[in-house]
């Protein structure tokens, strides 16, 4: 049997109460765990599916189409000058991402109750492979986003219109933007579910109607002047906007809207890792 | 050389009931002792005399309301087998996952897969979803990632109550070596004589404080001889996820020399049809027989929820304290559930109705009803037998 390393570990249990704290060295050192997590919602979300993996890309293709249908031609809402379907397909992979994240974590307490009662790791690592899981799906829902594409560039009447030039590069910044967001959301939602559930049904419903107040079905350039702080001051705004400019060469970045939203994710980040590490130390025994 | 474990005062305090109007409930209470690198303890009590608390806390899972402990050195906790196994994932899939949660890191992982897929004997239905794997597949297989772990202290769980015979034995033969490599481990069970094979000490919690430490033989001796607390009912205190049947509560109930048990079950999962068993156990935790009261039909997955009501006519019985093991399985040779010593009834009064001396256990627990017929003087056919 191997010789047993002088222990370097040393573990201090007692009742902490209060400072802001982070694992830093036991996240990284269960960080194979974080990938085998991502691996594990990956492979098992579509398990005995017949299209498999297939559902992550027909998921927001089939809302893009109805989008395009009820909001473009039914209610004339315009899109930008970019055609309607690339138009939403753009704005559902930045909005979908975020809204799976936020209800995602957000269940981080509910969903992980029976392993949480049985074994510890840094609890941390359980939304962050949420986060980390939905990203890769993002990464392949960008395989139909490019087929309408190249599809309205080739046989698309506004085909000057679209762009993806030099800008894509930067998509994963806005993505980045979009994760450290909805990862601090959801780490005070799932802090806050860990005590009273009400927090769970009220999520469902208020991501729901979040969609209307982010530019998803309309662009911010066609917001009325009156209407526009309301827009601007919703912090999931600006990275959508944003990420459309980078995808489609078409969107609204607004300095000062940004930095609104980079200052507001900032703080829900910190209160987030705040709440949910506190309430991580008390979620067996009220969860 | 510092201690492995210094436990310090420690206490936990639980609020039972409504948020406000609930009562508290001491769980642990100003538990202190030291493990020294190398140690085997075990850790015995009662139902909710604070063993799972005290694993929870040391495990980290639940924090201590005051007092501390301090681990030196890598800690692996298993509290209960096949923690976060997916369902809808391969064994193999499986064995990366659990490891990983168990604390393992992936690259250990793979150095020891081919042993452990050998220990799960599993090597065929590795590509296979565990939710199709029997009962004793995947308990085969969540044991062999654990008994892999080569932490510098190991805490145990009553994981070993699940499992065929053969394959318990195994377990055991495996963490012997695993404590013999010089690894500390804590091991909370019911089963005696896994207790006294494999620890050099052992802990008796009573009511959420220490009762009595140092050699597992006295320790054990005295929780057997304070076995005595009403023990005629016994509920599960949580589900456990990997028994497809189990048992959530029984009530046992003596009258006279009859026993009536009334048992409740659920099945949580498939499993084949299967049959319950209940041994009978002396104080000292000898098991004296076994019930085995024939269910037509047998308990199927059909439902989620069965009852039981047992009676069982026992032999006449020296007066003592007995206790119960709940058992259920499809075949004598496979587990679904056994719940070690749930219950236990005391004998109070001689079988023998005009006896005039005390009864002891050295001469067994059984007096078999018997009968002398006294003829003085009479030569039983003395002259038949030496006819020539």
């Amino acid at each position: 049997m191997a010789e047993l390393s002088t222990p370097q570990h040393e573990v201090l249990i007692e009742n902490r109460s209060g400072w802001f704290r982070i694992e830093a060295r036991e996240l990284w050192e269960y960080r194979d765990l974080l990938v085998l997590l991502v691996r594990r919602d990956l492979l098992a979300r579509y398990q005995q599916t017949l299209l498999g993996p297939l559902w992550h890309l027909l998921q927001p293709v089939l809302t893009t189409l109805v989008f395009a249908l009820v909001f473009s031609r039914f209610a004339g809402i315009p899109t930008d000058g970019v055609p309607a379907p690339l138009f939403y397909l753009c704005g559902l992979l930045g909005w979908n991402y975020f809204a799976q994240n936020v209800v995602g974590s957000g269940g981080a307490f509910i969903n992980n109750q029976q392993l949480f009662s049985k074994v510890w790791f840094p609890r941390l690592i359980a939304p962050m492979a949420i986060v980390a899981a939905n990203l890769i799906t993002v990464a392949l829902q960008l395989v139909p986003f490019l087929a309408f594409f190249a599809y309205y560039k080739l046989f698309g009447t506004s085909a000057g219109n679209v762009h993806l030039g030099w800008s894509a590069l930067l998509a994963p910044l806005p993505l980045l933007h979009l994760a450290a967001l909805s990862l601090g959301i959801g780490l005070c939602l799932a802090a806050s579910t860990a005590r009273y559930r009400d927090a769970m049904h009220l999520t469902q419903y208020v991501v729901q109607l979040w969609l209307f107040a982010t530019p998803i079905i309309y662009p911010l350039s066609h917001v009325p002047e009156r209407w526009g702080w309301l827009i601007r001051a919703n912090p999931v705004s600006a990275p959508i906007e944003t990420l459309r400019w980078c995808l489609l060469g078409r969107g609204t970045i607004d300095p000062g809207a940004l930095g609104w939203s980079v200052g507001v994710t900032v703080v829900l980040l910190f209160a987030g890792v705040f709440a949910f590490q506190n309430a991580a130390r008390s979620a067996v025994d009220t969860v | 050389m510092k201690p492995v474990i210094e436990i310090e005062k420690l206490s936990k305090l639980y609020r039972l009931g409504a948020r406000g109007a609930g009562e508290d409930f001491w769980a642990l209470r100003d538990v202190s002792f030291n493990v020294a690198t190398g140690d085997v303890l075990g850790i015995v009590g009662r139902n909710g005399a604070g063993k799972s608390t005290l694993l929870k806390v040391l495990s980290r899972i639940t924090q201590p309301t005051s007092g501390r402990a301090r681990l030196r050195g890598r800690v692996a906790s298993l509290l209960e087998v096949g923690t976060g196994f997916h369902p809808e994932l391969s064994g193999r899939e499986n064995i990366f996952l659990n490891g990983a949660i168990l604390g393992m890191r992936r690259a250990e992982i793979a150095r020891k897969f081919d042993e452990i897929v050998a220990f799960a004997e599993i090597e065929q239905f590795l590509d296979t979803p565990v939710k199709r794997y029997s009962s004793g597949m995947y308990v085969r297989l969540a044991f062999a990632v654990a008994a892999h772990l080569e932490p510098e202290i190991l805490i145990v769980d009553e994981v070993l109550a699940v499992g065929d015979a053969a394959f318990q034995k195994r377990c055991l033969g495996k963490m012997t070596e695993v404590a013999r490599g010089g690894r500390t481990i804590l091991f909370v069970s019911h089963n005696m004589s896994a207790v006294q094979t494999l620890c050099g000490r052992a802990v008796l919690l009573e009511k959420g404080s220490v009762a009595a430490i140092g050699e597992p033989a006295e320790v054990l001796a005295r929780y057997l001889e304070r076995g005595g607390e009403d023990a005629s009912t016994w509920t599960r205190d949580e589900t456990a996820t990997t028994r497809p049947l189990q048992f959530t509560s029984a009530r046992a109930n003596l009258d006279g020399t009859t026993l009536h048990l009334d048992l409740k079950m659920r099945s949580t999962a498939r499993h084949r049809p299967s049959f319950i068993a209940v041994d009978i156990a002396s104080g000292l935790g000898q098991v004296l027989m076994q019930a085995l009261p024939r269910a037509t039909p047998f308990i199927t997955d059909a439902h989620p929820e069965h009852a039981l009501n047992l009676t069982i006519a026992l032999p006449p019985l020296i007066p003592g304290h007995y206790t119960l093991t709940l058992w259920a399985g499809p075949h004598n040779t496979e587990t679904l559930d056994a719940v070690e010593r749930a219950l236990s009834f005391e004998i109070e009064t001689s079988p023998t109705a005009d006896r005039t001396f005390s009864h002891s256990a050295n001469h067994g627990h059984i007096v078999p009803p018997s009968t002398a017929e006294y003829r003085p003087g009479a030569l039983v056919a003395a002259s038949a037998l030496c006819e020539p």
